[in-house]
């Protein structure tokens, strides 16, 4: 295995033992998207009466898409992580030791991906229980899980590259709200595409978030048609890439003014 | 697998002798009217198996010396090599032969002595039994090892600081920079840090560099030293050779209404026998040929323009003399000048 890839697989590590040492978090986190379930479900749950919104209840409609949401909110905490460790010396120390900025980035989106996983599995249990039906069965799910971690990478990947820029909680976290809220409503998290003004559908085409959303719930309603699943896969892939290209790049900016 | 760095086997770079080497490094942060200029020129070189101190008063630039031969920040020009490497154009080699104590804490709260240790172990490529090993004798010589397997969050800051510096030996490195590391410690702490320190260079044949702004630290543990001021090196020398260039001893004076201080210097100055006044507040410093001779002179000057004291004492020269005589003014002074240029972020950055 070559270094950065032994790198990354210790620094996630790292992560997921003060993961294990304090879950109180994972389930504190949990808590938002039970919320938005429940209050989604019950709030938003005549739209399937209106012509056109399609076949399917409510909540199985939302399920996915509160994976989705879920996977964004807790993605944008990522950074905060580096700005811990540059509140305190643990910066300066990895970056003067045989560490690779981009093992450095990869180790925080390991940890993501695993936190990622191991929520949706949560929301998906949560949603069967409340009466949601993913008749595109195991396929479906592993679509979904992929989907949603792709997401999740692409906007922790984001967080790591604002943070090493900013430098400041609360700088990072005013910008991740910034950008959440607006992508999410922008998508087809919570309305039928063919529902919205045209407006929203073409800006919804050209953002992570909707393809997500448009990936999963394709793969999990049954009849998929896999050449949208997988189109929307594909550029989820090729933004997340970038993006965690961009964050191994951005600590050229930390470092010209260190 | 991992790529085992040779460093720790390798035999000292030989050659010139010096572990660092830094040849007029300049630096500035920000453009324009806001431009700082934290480097100015900076020379020096360090032989290998010393201490070698960094002496300066906040903002003075030693942070940014160091930030530059750990590979974090590059200098705008100049060149310097840190165990014969490189650090513009050979970082990776430069990071596998150093260790490095910022001046923050660096060791992982959330997990105990001995996961940072392991952790720090792996990351440079160590094998496991070497990892035990080498955690052991770390932990046993900073006198961790009852505390080893309980998180760090719940240690002394002492212990920390001892965690910090643990951390930056264990893969052996040639070359060890410590950034203030002593700041924040209580006396008792601080005096055992002292003596972990002075002993590192005899039992792991390290050279250390370190930075301070503590004249006593210097003092005390550095073989050579070269003192900063506004980005440039304005003294070096062994503490006693440059103690030995200032014939004489300081008289301090502490007044008892500091706005006589003008009257003051002016009275002292004319006293036969001193050489130099500088005032700072109430505290006034006069430098004599001899100290007990010219004591009574400078006190009748006092005592005949009615100006009041608190206490006087006569001093040896120490560092803080060779700052005053090199830099043209007082530490305490330089520590405060620099303290009202933090609002510049940049600076404040260089200066923390």
């Amino acid at each position: 295995m070559s270094t950065i890839m032994t790198h990354s697989l210790y620094l996630t590590g790292r992560s997921l033992r003060i993961l294990r040492r304090e879950p109180v978090y994972l389930a504190f986190t949990l808590i938002q998207p039970m919320v938005w379930l429940l209050l989604f479900s019950q709030l938003f749950q005549r739209v399937t009466d209106i012509p056109g919104f399609g076949d399917v209840s409510y909540i199985t409609y939302l399920t996915p898409g509160v994976i989705v949401m879920n996977a964004i909110m807790t993605a944008n905490w990522a950074g905060t992580s580096f700005i811990d460790d540059m509140n305190r010396g643990v910066m300066d120390r990895n970056l003067t030791s045989p560490l690779s900025r981009g093992a450095l980035v990869n180790g925080i989106l390991a940890y993501q991906t695993v936190v990622t996983v191991a929520q949706s599995l949560i929301i998906f249990g949560v949603g069967l229980l409340m009466g949601a039906r993913y008749d595109g069965g195991l396929a479906g799910v592993l679509v979904v899980l992929a989907a949603a971690t792709l997401l999740a990478i692409f906007f922790a990947a984001l967080s790591c590259a604002m943070a090493l820029l900013v430098r400041s909680q609360e700088s990072l976290i005013g910008m991740s709200m910034f950008l959440a809220l607006p992508l999410t409503f922008l998508s087809s998290v919570l309305m039928a595409p063919q529902l919205v003004p045209d407006w929203v559908d073409t800006v919804a085409s050209f953002n992570p978030v909707d393809w997500a959303a448009t990936a999963s719930r394709e793969a999990l309603h049954g009849d998929t048609d896999w050449s949208v699943v997988a189109g929307q896969t594909a550029l989820l892939v090729g933004v997340a890439v970038v993006m965690g290209w961009l964050a191994s790049r951005a600590f050229r900016a930390y470092q010209r003014s260190a | 697998m991992p790529t085992f760095d040779k460093s720790h086997t390798a035999p000292p770079p030989t050659g010139s002798g010096a572990a660092i080497q830094a040849v007029e490094l300049t630096k500035t942060y920000g453009k324009g009217d806001a431009a700082v200029r934290a480097l100015d020129g900076v020379t020096f070189s360090v032989p290998a198996g010393t201490v070698f101190g960094l002496l300066g008063p906040n903002g003075a630039g030693k942070s940014t010396t160091t930030k530059i031969l750990t590979t974090l920040a590059a200098a705008d020009s100049g060149t310097a090599t840190v165990a014969g490497h490189d650090v513009a154009r050979e970082g990776a080699a430069v990071r596998c032969a150093i260790g490095y104590v910022p001046q923050k804490p660096c060791f992982d709260p959330t997990a105990t002595g001995r996961e940072n240790l392991t952790l720090q172990g792996r990351i440079h490529g160590l094998p496991a039994h070497e990892i035990r090993q080498r955690s052991d004798a770390l932990l046993t010589r900073f006198g961790l090892t009852e505390a080893a397997d309980r998180v760090s969050k719940t240690w002394s800051g002492g212990m920390q600081r001892k965690l910090d510096v643990a951390l930056a030996l264990i893969h052996r490195p040639q070359v060890l920079f410590l950034d203030e590391p002593t700041t924040g410690l209580d006396p008792e702490a601080r005096a055992e840090m002292w003596a972990e320190i002075s002993g590192l260079t005899a039992t792991e044949g390290l050279t250390v560099l370190l930075t301070t702004h503590y004249m006593e630290e210097a003092d005390n543990l550095a073989d050579q030293l070269v003192i900063v001021d506004r980005g440039r090196v304005v003294a070096s020398g062994s503490p006693e050779q440059l103690k030995g260039t200032l014939d004489g001893d300081t008289i301090e004076v502490q007044l008892a209404d500091p706005t006589a201080r003008d009257r003051a210097r002016a009275a002292v100055g004319s006293a036969d026998g001193v050489r130099q006044v500088s005032v700072d507040d109430a505290t006034l410093l006069a430098r004599v040929g001899d100290g007990a001779a010219t004591l009574p002179r400078v006190l009748a000057a006092l005592d005949s323009d009615g100006i009041g004291l608190t206490s006087v004492t006569v001093a040896r020269p120490s560092l803080d003399d060779v700052y005053l005589r090199h830099a043209g003014r007082s530490f305490r002074a330089a520590e405060r000048a620099a303290g009202s240029a933090t609002d510049r972020p940049e600076f404040a950055e260089a200066a923390r």
